[in-house]
């Protein structure tokens, strides 16, 4: 790696159900605009921009980072579009973090938008593919036989998931740019519909407007800050759809991710080492689940540390401090999301929902059918 | 930074259709033939990365599927970009720029029969105030044609000539699509499509899948005895409404083509991606290449044209003529957008 790379700049919108105030070019220059001034930059200090989102079929808009360019300034620059499925805001993070540690650009704007309320996602994602059952029961309907397989396996407290939204929501109430803010007790969660069992309504995450930015630079730029946030690991994995012997609850993709940025940041001991995650969580018992994907916890255990309120801002290993995916889902920026406020807490710049102290941080997200992964780690030290 | 080459090459020839064939069937054949050609398998591959769109297939992900057509078992470092196969390999490049792997693999993949292509390609417009125009791929490019013809840059009759050579070109090209020899002057009788767009101006539409392995440093020199080192590669965007921009010209190839290195010295060959013969012209110009240089000897998108592929073709081709022997400097390029707006070029060389 030919240079190290530092987050200087974090923007985001305030995501809501519907921000009509605002056109799509609107939310992601929001964002970057914000991103900017926190990196003490303009439009003109940028060399290029990598811009991710979900499926183009959401909004309607194919390749939207043409249409956008303009938005972004990126006329005379390269802007380059990742696309992962859910993982896709964690993987557009990572290709702009090797453009700077790769010594391509020193000064790189990423960003990852979903404007749900233009967008029609439950019919983008349950298309008639021909020779398979359409499958028109959306993303919940998919990860809910994974659940209840999971706890099959761990033999995990049956109020675990729920616990873990009414944690993620308190969190939420931290974060004034969360989309739910809901004061929720456990009773209120259980009592909630139904959905996909063991899903419950209050289990699962909204659908959003937002948009996140970020300012990713080269070392000799990182003084511009007080506090950068710098990239010490990052990975992708992907796995097949099918293979014999496929385990969609613990995956292997996001078992090897996960051991890569600990390779490279240097890692033996995850809880210990690292001080809070942001972990792509949409339906609340993958929570559990990624905890032990991540090695957090011993197979089978991870239900345990969220039961024991290990997850919670004080806990043992907190996750999800901005509220996470529960509280704001716009698809495509969920990822990045994640990313962005792991380096927000290394920076100390997480207002209300800062963990005390918080030097290594890491931030996740995942994809598609659990076939795609995105980790980064990000740390207050050099 | 470290030296990248390209060391092998692999596509299916592109048809007008490709029946029955999914994802994993376009891509297996493409990606194991290239790295069959160096004595490599997935296992030897430290990243792999795709270029697709899903509004050729019409479903979401078509490219989660595609990854079932490699042994990505264990689990594989990938990644996918929803541009054309060419931008695949900048990420890849990219990525091998980090050190701590040596071999990449890319690969595309697009089905243009599927659905109506000049139509969808209307959906890359602004949703707000262009898109209901019905402003299709053809009538965008005829704009720009006639803009070249009402400043005097080119005539018809220059168009023609571009589609004659490229099509001439082709004959030796078992992969493309339409070739022989055509004249210029049954080509200036054709109706109009979309005025001054002839048929003959505008691209076949293709089938096809390719895939290309990137090796850095000496992996590259134990792979091949010549590889096709990427000396440089840029990218580059311009204002997306039409009417901001000078169509006659391309500032964005201009500009890539600059940082890549293109004019440092003499160019052999160059594959450019221009889907329309008034295209080429326009590209030819902006990058600085004379009439010295062989443009598009495997007859370029005039001759073979699968959406995703197109471009990673031409770096396919372009690496190829540095490979055997045939050229030292080449230029690749890719394009992406409505006429022109985003273009990528490389400068590649033998020694």
């Amino acid at each position: 790696m030919a240079e190290h790379c530092a987050v200087i700049g974090i923007g985001q919108t305030k995501h809501r159900e519907s921000r009509r105030d605002l056109s799509i070019p609107g939310l992601v220059r929001d964002a970057a605009i914000r991103a900017l001034q926190d990196a003490d930059m303009t439009w003109k200090d940028i060399d290029s921009i990598v811009i991710g989102t979900a499926p183009d079929m959401f909004e309607g808009v194919m390749m939207p980072e043409l249409w956008l360019a303009d938005a972004l300034g990126a006329a005379g620059k390269p802007i380059f579009r990742v696309h992962t499925a859910g993982s896709v805001g964690g993987s557009t993070a990572v290709v702009a973090s090797h453009l700077v540690q790769g010594g391509v650009h020193e000064k790189v704007l990423t960003l990852a938008f979903e404007k749900q309320s233009e967008a029609n996602a439950m019919w983008a994602l349950s298309p008639a593919i021909p020779f398979q059952p359409q499958l028109v029961a959306g993303a919940g309907g998919y990860f809910a036989p994974l659940i209840r397989s999971y706890i099959r396996r761990s033999d995990a407290h049956r109020d675990t998931g729920c616990m873990v939204a009414v944690k993620d929501r308190q969190h939420g109430l931290l974060n004034p740019n969360a989309h739910l803010h809901l004061d929720q007790t456990l009773e209120q969660v259980k009592a909630s519909p139904m959905l996909w069992d063991p899903i419950r309504y209050s289990e699962t995450c909204p659908s959003s407007d937002g948009a996140v930015a970020m300012v990713l630079v080269s070392d000799k730029h990182a003084n511009r800050v007080k506090n950068p946030a710098w990239v010490k690991g990052t990975s992708v994995r992907t796995e097949r759809t099918f293979f014999a012997g496929r385990d969609q609850v613990n995956p292997a993709a996001g078992k090897l991710c996960a051991k890569d940025v600990y390779d490279e940041a240097g890692i033996t001991n995850p809880v210990k080492e690292i001080d809070c995650a942001e972990v792509y969580v949409p339906f609340s018992w993958f929570e559990p689940m990624w905890l032990e994907n991540l090695g957090f916890a011993e197979e089978g255990e991870g239900w345990k540390m969220t039961m024991e309120g290990k997850t919670k801002i004080g806990g043992e290993m907190p996750l999800n401090m901005s509220g996470g995916v529960m509280c704001t889902n716009p698809i495509g920026a969920s990822g990045m999301l994640r990313f962005a406020e792991a380096a927000r807490q290394v920076r100390g710049t997480a207002e209300q929902h800062q963990v005390d102290g918080a030097k290594v941080a890491l931030g996740h997200a995942y994809g598609g059918g659990s076939q795609f992964f995105a980790v980064w780690i990000v740390s207050s030290e050099r | 930074m470290r030296d990248v080459a390209i060391v092998s090459f692999s596509q299916l020839p592109s048809v007008k259709a490709i029946d029955a064939a999914d994802e994993p069937e376009l891509v297996q054949p493409v990606t194991s033939d290239a790295m069959k050609q160096i004595g490599l398998t997935q296992d030897d591959i430290g990243f792999t990365c795709s270029g697709s769109t899903d509004y050729l297939p019409g479903r979401p992900f078509s490219f989660v599927a595609a990854v079932d057509g490699l042994k990505a078992c264990p689990p594989i470092r990938e990644s996918h970009v929803e541009m054309d196969g060419a931008f695949a390999l900048y990420e890849a490049w990219v990525r091998l720029m980090h050190g701590d792997i040596d071999t990449a693999l890319v690969f595309s993949f697009g089905k243009s029969s599927l659905g109506p292509v000049p139509a969808i390609l209307n959906l890359q417009n602004d949703p707000y105030y262009v898109q209901p125009l019905g402003l299709d791929a053809i009538s965008a490019a005829a704009l720009q044609a006639q803009a070249m013809i009402d400043a005097r840059k080119a005539t018809e009759r220059d168009f023609a000539a571009v589609v004659a050579r490229n099509r001439k070109n082709a004959i030796d090209n078992p992969n493309a699509q339409i070739k022989g020899d055509f004249s210029v002057d049954e080509m200036l009788d054709e109706p109009y499509i979309s005025s001054p767009l002839r048929r003959s101006f505008c691209p076949p539409l293709s089938d096809s899948a390719a895939a290309i392995v990137l090796a850095a440093g000496d992996r590259a020199k134990e792979l091949v005895k010549r590889p096709a080192w990427i000396r440089g590669i840029d990218h580059r965007t311009e204002p997306h409404a039409l009417g901001q921009r000078d169509l006659t010209t391309s500032q964005s190839a201009k500009l890539a083509a600059e940082k890549a290195g293109v004019g440092r010295n003499k160019i052999d060959v160059a594959e450019l991606h221009a889907p329309f013969a008034h295209q080429e012209l326009i590209l030819k110009e902006a990058m600085g290449l004379g009439n010295e240089v062989n443009v598009n000897p495997s007859g370029g998108a005039l001759a073979a044209n699968s959406l995703m592929t197109a471009g990673l073709i031409r770096f396919g081709e372009a690496a190829n003529r540095v490979l055997s022997g045939d050229a030292d400097r080449a230029v690749a390029h890719t394009t992406n957008g409505v006429c022109l707006q985003h273009n990528l070029v490389a400068v590649l060389e033998g020694e």
